[in-house]
């Protein structure tokens, strides 16, 4: 169980607090205006930005002083997702190698998973050669590598067409439903909420707000999504 | 030289690199009991004379047949490196002999008290020589150099120089010793009237070269017409390459004179063995070979005279040389009104 | 986050090591000395060699750009041939080089037969602007290459936004290319005003007389001549000081440039037409001229002698690639560490430290060494050892200013996405840093190796007996009279040089393109 304490992220004069729960394998969508702190907090549980207060636990375990590659998280950004002078075999590889020293298992594990991605032969190219699309599956396959249990996605898909992004979406259901983790997700649709998160966060006003189920705070907005929502 | 391979080089360097890293390990005596056979002869000098052009190699082999020695140079840059290099080291100098400062620089170097007293050799020198620590191998007259072909008529002196429209390049007296020994010249030669001779010959100076090759080099490739060197450097050109369209301008002041001489480390472990070598020499057998390596006089005449072609240089009317005290003495004033002149 | 300050990395440790071997060696210079006075001339010196240095650094800077800009942007036969051979001045020993350029703009060279013809004066290269040219001819190929990597990092795709969005050139160079060039200069300003700080033997064969002296050539005669150990250690710290105050600027006046990452696809965009095409073939025609010309001469200078050299040249040149190679490694691994290292660090306590050498006195450098080794050891026995460490640390600077942006762009792009996979040091060594960095990785060791065979400053103090270097090589044939076989091992000299330069070069790009 990821649990936010009494957290306080600083950054300049950007300030932003929270203090609630996500349950392993619970799927919550992260919703509000832009530069309210969305990306901001999942830096900071990523392991980029150290908390100016309060504590971030993992299974009741403080995860202040834990680098970036220890948490037990894998994390999607925007964009440089991929190693563009690596072959995607390459960039999977570094999911389940961190020396890149494979064995045939491991070899024959990637070529499984970019099937599984619908990348089927493709191990050889570079990232460069695929489209947008791709390279998100391309990522997420390294992410069904990597197995950790919680998934935090920053809006990797933001930059593909909706009927593309409901198949990245599913892929990601997949995902977390086969390494059982719980998925972090910052989206600026309220669609991809309702399409795909059991539960929905607001983020808004230096506040991000206890995550409620998804049906429920649509149903029942509150004053800053409304706003938002327009 | 020529005889070893570039494999051979390499091995004897690597073997040198071992040796080294044994005395660092503390392995000395493994080393010592080798080298104890035959006394070892130090000799400091600047690096062209070790080259395979310079005598080095020919005095070395001829010193050693009689010697019962091992004579090894180590080599410091020109002249002057190689008088920083003795301060540098001061009293536990590896060297036994230095060879190759100049009189310029011999009396700031018998000032540091590192140099022991020496037997004077006979010479042939055209001025009267005398230093309590330092013997004269080698002499040459510092001379403007030119092309026949391309100037047809020799200036005879500064003044004449100076009112011709004669391009030169000249040595810097700060990095050199042949620049060094032009502002002598012209401080020996005018005295007070220096200053006024270096500004009538600014004009005429295309540029300064920090030293001799660089200044020759250009007046090879044609880019000035006279370059300072020396009146022995056509000998080069007439018997190594039997060209005989360089010539040495003589002039009528007379001219400065370069007397390059050897010396013995007051801290040197083979004192006897350092007179034997001084007195080789300046035997005819190294002088022979000093005339064409150096491309200088000899500092003794050999018995068989000067090689052909000598005969041809232009024999200065009179001979100019400051004393080791008035040239240190005279050095900084001179530059700095050499300097101040030029930068007008 | 807390306890990373009181640990030292390979970085800081390296910065410290390099700082100790400069300060250290101009330390022990002074420690013998016994006063420290400054003559007026030395002020006169420090005047000079701020003028020459500074007007050399902006024109070169400043005719980088054009040239830069048409090489970028032009796809022509040989082309990569000419960027290639564009390192070729900048790896030329000065003695030779200086000779190239006398045949070329010197008397009954082609540019004053060519004024004669049209009834024009003789022009003398001697004087401020010949040195200003000869330092030209040595910094505007390596200002244009820095320049033109500048152009390179600004991704393909964001051209191509451009030009979709029907930019014109000048929007287009206000946009993407401005920003780049406003990054990009300071640095590489700084850096050629550095290099033509310690030029001490161009100003000096070419200044044309004594007023043209250099704080270098000050240094060369309170060591060399007068013994005052005292004014060259001042000297020497008159002369730190002035490379800390450049580099401090120099890091202040460069900016991120954001321009983000591309995917590295490589794409040509089509170049604009017209009247911008004629500048940009005049612009490199130009370019190529001005610095092949006077290496032509070498060659052409070269080529007679060349049957008549001495054996003895061939273990000279096996010394001197021995010691460029290895130099050039040590430099290389030495700048990877520190660039990647400053890349992290917000301080600019690396920086300088990576860029002190640049200013250090070779001679104070080498007579500091020579005092420090010699109570231990024969320094005549460790000449080649020494002549590494002091080359190595002497081009240090140029390999480190060619990796610090590609390092900070990496760190800005990747850095994240290395942190969150939790990649070991090695294997992001291994597979993240060398291969983005391979390009000017290569580049900057071909620099490195080939600097490393032309220079024989610092050997001089130590050399023993035959282990000579080819540069010295060359130098003992000159002092022989024997300029022809002299030309001839200078050609070699060029040759070898060169073809370490691209080896190395072609090394990194081959690792870049696999």
């Amino acid at each position: 169980m990821l649990t936010l304490e009494r957290l306080v992220l600083s950054q300049d004069d950007f300030l932003l607090t929270a203090d609630w729960s996500v349950a392993a394998g619970e799927k919550v969508a992260l919703i509000g205006p832009s530069g309210a702190g969305k990306s901001t907090l999942l830096m900071a549980l990523a392991g980029f930005l150290p908390p100016a207060q309060g504590r971030i636990l993992w299974h009741g375990a403080d995860l202040a002083g834990v680098a970036p590659g220890d948490r037990p998280l894998t994390i999607l950004f925007q964009d440089q997702n991929l190693f563009p002078h690596l072959s995607l075999a390459q960039n999977l590889g570094l999911g389940l190698s961190p020396t890149l020293r494979l064995t045939p298992d491991q070899a024959a594990q990637i070529d499984a998973t970019l099937a599984q991605v619908g990348l089927a032969g493709m191990g050889g190219r570079k990232p460069g050669q695929l489209s947008g699309g791709q390279q998100g599956r391309a990522a997420l396959a390294r992410a069904l590598l990597r197995a950790r249990p919680l998934l935090l996605l920053d809006e990797p898909f933001a930059a593909l067409g909706p009927a593309l992004k409901a198949e990245m979406l599913d892929l990601v259901d997949e995902v977390a439903q086969a390494t059982g983790a719980a998925v972090l997700m910052v989206t600026h649709d309220p669609s991809d909420a309702k399409r795909f998160a059991d539960k929905t966060l607001l983020v808004a006003d230096g506040v991000a707000h206890p995550p409620v189920p998804t049906v429920d705070l649509f149903a029942n907005p509150p004053q800053a999504l409304r706003d938002y929502l327009g | 030289m020529h005889g070893f391979s570039i494999a051979d080089q390499f091995r004897r360097n690597l073997e040198k690199d071992m040796n080294t890293k044994l005395l660092a390990a503390g392995l000395a005596c493994i080393a010592s009991q080798a080298a104890a056979e035959t006394p070892t002869l130090t000799v400091l000098t600047y690096d062209s004379f070790t080259s395979e052009w310079g005598p080095g190699p020919a005095i070395e082999k001829g010193f050693e047949a009689s010697c019962g020695c091992d004579v090894k140079f180590i080599s410091a840059g020109d002249g002057a490196a190689l008088l920083a290099r003795v301060k540098l080291e001061g009293k536990d100098s590896k060297a036994d002999v230095v060879v190759g400062l100049d009189t310029n620089l011999t009396a700031d170097a018998s000032a540091t008290g590192l140099f022991a007293p020496v037997a004077a050799q006979p010479n042939s020198l055209p001025v009267p020589f005398s230093d309590a620590n330092f013997i004269p191998f080698d002499w040459g007259y510092f001379a403007f150099v030119y092309d026949k072909t391309k100037v047809a008529v020799a200036p005879t002196s500064f003044a004449e120089l100076a009112a011709s429209d004669l391009k030169v390049v000249i040595e810097d007296p700060r990095s050199s010793t042949p620049g060094l020994g032009l502002v002598l010249w012209v401080k020996d030669a005018y005295g007070d009237k220096a200053p006024q001779i270096w500004a009538d010959l600014a004009d005429n100076i295309i540029t300064v070269t920090p030293g001799w090759s660089e200044a020759y080099g250009m007046f090879t490739e044609g880019q000035a017409d006279m370059v300072l060197s020396y009146t022995t450097s056509p000998a080069y050109h007439l018997i190594a390459e039997q060209d005989d369209t360089k010539a040495a301008a003589a002039f009528t002041e007379g001219h400065y004179m370069q007397v390059e001489v050897a010396g013995k480390l007051a801290s040197s472990q083979q004192p006897a063995l350092a007179d034997q070598f001084l007195a080789y020499l300046t035997s005819d057998a190294a002088q022979s070979v000093l005339i064409t390596t150096n491309w200088m006089y000899p500092a003794k005449t050999p018995a068989e005279g000067l090689p052909k072609g000598f005969e041809t240089l232009v024999q200065p009317a009179k001979s100019l040389l400051m004393t080791a005290a008035d040239a240190e003495a005279a050095r900084a004033p001179a530059i700095a009104e050499w300097q101040a002149a030029l930068s007008k | 986050m807390a306890s990373s300050a009181f640990k030292i990395s390979p970085a800081q440790g390296l910065s410290i090591v390099i700082a100790a071997l400069i300060l250290g060696s101009a330390a022990m210079v002074a420690a013998w000395a016994d006063g420290f006075a400054l003559a007026p001339a030395d002020w006169q010196a420090l005047r000079f060699t701020l003028l020459q240095a500074g007007l050399s650094a902006a024109v070169s800077s400043l005719l980088a750009i054009p040239v830069a800009r048409a090489l970028f942007r032009r796809r022509f036969p040989l082309r990569g041939l000419l960027i290639r051979l564009l390192a070729a001045p900048f790896v030329l020993p000065v003695v030779v080089a200086v000779m190239g350029l006398l045949t070329v703009f010197g008397r009954g060279g082609p540019i004053n037969v060519g004024l004669g013809w049209l009834g024009l004066p003789e022009v003398s290269i001697f004087g401020l602007h010949g040195v200003v040219l000869a330092n030209v001819f040595f910094n505007l190929p390596l200002a244009t290459r820095m320049l033109l990597h500048g152009w390179q990092a600004i991704p393909s795709e964001r051209f191509r936004l451009a030009q979709s969005l029907g930019l014109p050139p000048s929007t287009q160079f206000r946009h993407l290319e401005a920003p780049m060039l406003r990054a990009q200069l300071p640095g590489i300003f700084a850096v050629i005003l550095l290099i033509c700080l310690a030029s001490f033997a161009i100003a000096l064969m070419l200044g044309g007389g004594p007023k043209a002296s250099t704080l270098e050539l000050a240094i060369y005669q309170s060591l060399r001549f007068e013994f005052d150990l005292g004014r060259a250690a001042l000297l020497a710290a008159v002369q730190f000081s002035l490379c800390a105050v450049i580099t401090l600027l120099a890091a202040k006046l460069t900016l991120p440039q954001g321009f983000g990452a591309g995917l590295g696809r490589s794409m040509d965009s089509p170049a604009p037409k017209s009247w911008r095409r004629l500048c940009d073939v005049v612009a490199i025609a130009a370019a190529a001229l001005f610095l092949f010309g006077p290496l032509l001469a070498v060659v052409i200078k070269g080529v007679p002698g060349l049957a008549a050299l001495p054996n003895g040249v061939w273990p000279a040149v096996l010394r001197s690639v021995v010691v460029a190679v290895v130099s050039a490694l040590l430099a290389s691994a030495a700048a990877l560490i520190m660039a990647t290292g400053a890349a992290r660090n917000k301080g600019k306590a690396i920086e300088l430290a990576a860029m002190l050498p640049l200013a250090a006195s070779a001679l104070v450098l080498g007579t500091g060494l020579f005092l420090l080794v010699r109570p231990w050891i024969a320094p005549e026995s460790v000449a080649l050892p020494i002549t590494v460490l002091v080359n190595a640390t002497l081009t240090l600077p140029y390999l480190f200013r060619l990796l610090l942006p590609e390092a900070r762009q990496l760190r800005a792009d990747y850095g994240r996405l290395t942190a969150s996979l939790g990649l070991p040091r090695r294997t992001r060594l291994r597979f993240v840093t060398l291969p983005r960095l391979a390009r000017p990785l290569g580049y900057g060791a071909g620099l490195a190796a080939a600097l490393s065979m032309g220079d024989l400053g610092v050997i001089a103090l130590f050399a023993g007996d035959g282990g000579a270097t080819l540069p010295l090589f060359v130098q003992h044939l000159i002092g022989a009279y024997r300029l022809q076989q002299a030309a001839a091992a200078s050609l070699i000299l060029v040759a070898v040089s060169f073809a370490l330069f691209w080896a190395f070069d072609r090394l990194g790009s081959y690792y870049a393109d696999a």
